[in-house]
């Protein structure tokens, strides 16, 4: 669900947003957005083009100003502070890079305008340049280097300084497939190493599913969600976070309440076909339409006589380990089916369908799942 | 094939083998020559034109400045003989000097104030866009209005810095009739006239500077100057090697100015080196001598930017 002017998150946080809004003219780009992270916590915000998650980011690091609301870094307000003075380094998606200084030179840069010894920067480039491997790239340009080492050297430049709170802006956006991998597990492996808090901005939801403590699902200007990985997969907030995590995403089909008592209703799809799912009646909304939300996974293919209902397959997609199917139910609903590598259908086939009662959810017609949690 | 016939198989393919290699190198050859050919098709329209205008002035000019011609008459060729006059000449070596510290007075100015509008102007406020025009504006001004504009505000009698030197109570000066400062009026009007250009480069440089690297620069502590000094100016290097070489090759040329506002006066004190010329070959139809003048501007004006080039290029990062 929206959460509106409440503070998410667990514990006494080592970076706090107590209803952050920031407009540009008539424009909200964040609305009222409270969150808090733990020292040591690596939060991902996930979202799509335009929801505000970079917004979000720059405001923290101070890049943009914020009309209403509170940031705090340990305790101690920082949004009236400059960003050099907050504590927070970031690494920009192009990297920025200063093109014409060496790797020392951009490593070095933030410490001297702090006015830090000569020798203690010396001790500090080296111990980040063994970290990362960029020992033997520091007299170079960035100009000479390639995709990979330029974001290693735009993480140096960040850790060197020490920060509080770290923070990354689509870092893996600009590298191939392959790169993107082996950076991800390496930034991994440098938040184990370093245990600082660090938020990464990414719209991708492998990245954020692989490197969250918590992942951030925000849409709209607005936090839709926050909970571990597993939690926005299995537990989603809205049927928008429902149909944004996952891949391929969660089948939504329209239905109408049949009946049920307690924690045990039936739910009857367009076809007729009616569905048991876990939603305690006292959340259900009297009236209003009401949608059924079935994972891929949560769908499966089964005799044409043993399913609760039946389909014809329209398309078929062999991907080697696994198969995605893709049916029309009589109703005329449309579902994915997620089925293994020995998959038999073929297109125009019809097929018996059976869901699976425990991983059904229900959303009301504001989109909120009314599913009970657990 | 006649010795393949002779020698069987294996000959028969070697030379078939060779044969076939020299035909696709004789094609490769021809098609790279009609690739050339066609190239050059394609530059012949500018390079007539360079040719025509630029190239053939030159060197005809290099040859009349060995002659002794007269606009209207002959020519003799005397060699070297006009430049040996040009040394000995002390209104040339004035012009000389004149162009040199005319030089020296507006060129680093206009590439400082330049460089100060564009970076006080590169912003979208409305304030700014208006100034940015009318920074400009003056730009597209003849040299004529501009001259009589600054004549206005510089004659001693009743001229704006007159009345306003007047209202301080102290005495009106004659800039254009004092020879210590007939050259910088002009130079002071020049850099009016043309600090639009020098603007307009620096502001399209500076939008061009990753909006990231200023905040990467804000997140390292960097304050304004260390900023300018660390982010900006490096990345607009070569923008003010531009301007200067522009600018040094345009205020060589001191002309229009110097002819309107004083007519190189008093006693020769603003007298540029194209005016010099332009007075020896259009007004004492020497034109043989003011060739040799203007190969030598031509060759100060070569040098001064050459130097300023490399120099600046033999500090760029490799």
């Amino acid at each position: 669900m929206r959460r509106r002017g409440t503070t998410v998150g667990g514990g006494v946080g080592n970076l706090a947003l107590r209803g952050v809004s920031k407009r540009f003219g008539s424009t909200a780009v964040l609305d009222d957005v409270s969150l808090e992270i733990g020292a040591g916590e690596f939060l991902v915000v996930l979202g799509p083009s335009g929801c505000g998650k970079s917004t979000l980011l720059r405001a923290i690091a101070g890049l943009e100003t914020i009309d209403a609301g509170e940031i705090e870094i340990d305790g101690a307000r920082v949004d009236h502070l400059p960003p050099g003075k907050r504590g927070v380094a970031m690494v920009f998606q192009g990297y920025a890079l200063y093109p014409h200084m060496t790797v020392r030179g951009n490593i070095a840069f933030g410490l001297k305008n702090i006015g830090t010894e000569r020798a203690e920067i010396d001790r500090r480039i080296s111990a980040v340049a063994r970290m990362l491997e960029i020992e033997h790239l520091l007299e170079r340009l960035p100009a000479a280097l390639s995709g990979g080492q330029r974001q290693r050297v735009a993480i140096g430049r960040a850790i060197v300084k020490e920060p509080k709170v770290f923070m990354f802006d689509e870092p893996l956006s600009n590298l191939d497939a392959a790169l993107r991998s082996r950076t991800r597990q390496e930034i991994a492996n440098l938040h184990r190493r370093i245990r600082k808090a660090m938020i990464f901005v990414t719209h991708d939801q492998t990245e954020a599913m692989t490197l969250a403590d918590r992942i951030v699902v925000m849409n709209q200007q607005r936090i839709e969600q926050v909970g571990t990985p597993l939690q926005v997969y299995r537990q989603p907030a809205t049927i928008f976070v429902a149909t944004f995590i996952g891949s391929p995403a969660m089948n939504i089909l329209p239905v109408t309440r049949a009946s049920g008592s307690g924690t045990l209703q039936w739910v009857r799809l367009a076809d007729g076909t009616q569905i048991e799912t876990t939603a305690c009646e006292a959340s259900l909304p009297e009236q209003g339409a009401l949608r059924l939300g079935l994972r891929p996974e949560s769908v499966r293919l089964c005799a044409l006589g043993d399913g609760q209902t039946k389909a014809v397959v329209d398309f078929v997609e062999f991907l080697g380990d696994k198969t995605h199917v893709f049916l029309s139910l009589a109703g005329g609903d449309h579902l994915v089916v997620l089925d293994g590598a020995s998959c038999q259908v073929r297109a125009g086939e019809s097929v018996g369908v059976m869901f699976d009662r425990a991983a059904t959810h229900l959303f009301d017609a504001e989109g909120r799942n009314r599913r009970l949690p657990g | 094939m006649p010795r393949a016939v002779i020698a069987g198989c294996r000959a028969k393919a070697v030379a078939s083998h060779g044969q076939t290699a020299a035909t696709s190198t004789r094609r490769a050859w021809s098609a790279s020559r009609s690739e050339a050919r066609s190239g050059l098709l394609f530059v012949a329209p500018y390079l007539i034109v360079f040719t025509v205008l630029l190239i053939y002035p030159l060197f005809s000019g290099i040859w009349l400045s060995l002659h002794k011609a007269d606009l209207f008459g002959g020519s003799q060729f005397i060699g070297a003989q006009n430049y040996a006059r040009l040394f000995r000449d002390p209104v040339f070596l004035t012009a000389v000097r004149n162009t040199l510290y005319f030089v020296l007075l507006t060129v680093p100015p206009l590439t400082l104030i330049g460089l100060g509008l564009a970076l006080a102007l590169n912003n979208r406020s409305r304030w700014s866009t208006l100034l940015r025009g009318l920074f400009f504006s003056s730009s597209v001004l003849s040299v004529t209005i501009v001259t009589l504009i600054w004549r206005m505000v510089l004659i001693p009698d009743g001229g704006l810095i007159a009345n306003l030197l007047t209202a301080i109570g102290r005495s009106p000066v004659a800039f254009l009739s004092d020879a210590h400062l007939a050259l910088p009026a002009i130079a002071m009007t020049t850099i009016w006239w043309c600090i639009g250009l020098p603007m307009m480069l620096f502001l399209a440089a500076l939008q061009q500077v990753p909006q990231d690297l200023y905040e990467a620069a804000t997140l390292d502590n960097a304050g304004w100057w260390r900023t300018l000094a660390s982010v900006t100016l490096p990345s607009i290097r070569r923008t003010a090697l531009v301007v200067v070489i522009i600018e040094l090759i345009l205020q060589f040329q001191l002309f229009g100015q110097a002819q309107i506002m004083t007519l190189g006066g008093p006693n020769n004190a603003s007298l540029p080196m194209v005016l010099f010329i332009y007075q020896v070959g259009f007004q004492r139809w020497d034109i043989g001598y003011a060739a040799a003048a203007s190969e030598i501007l031509f060759g100060i004006i070569l040098v001064a930017a050459m130097t300023q080039y490399f120099a600046a290029r033999g500090r760029e990062p490799r």
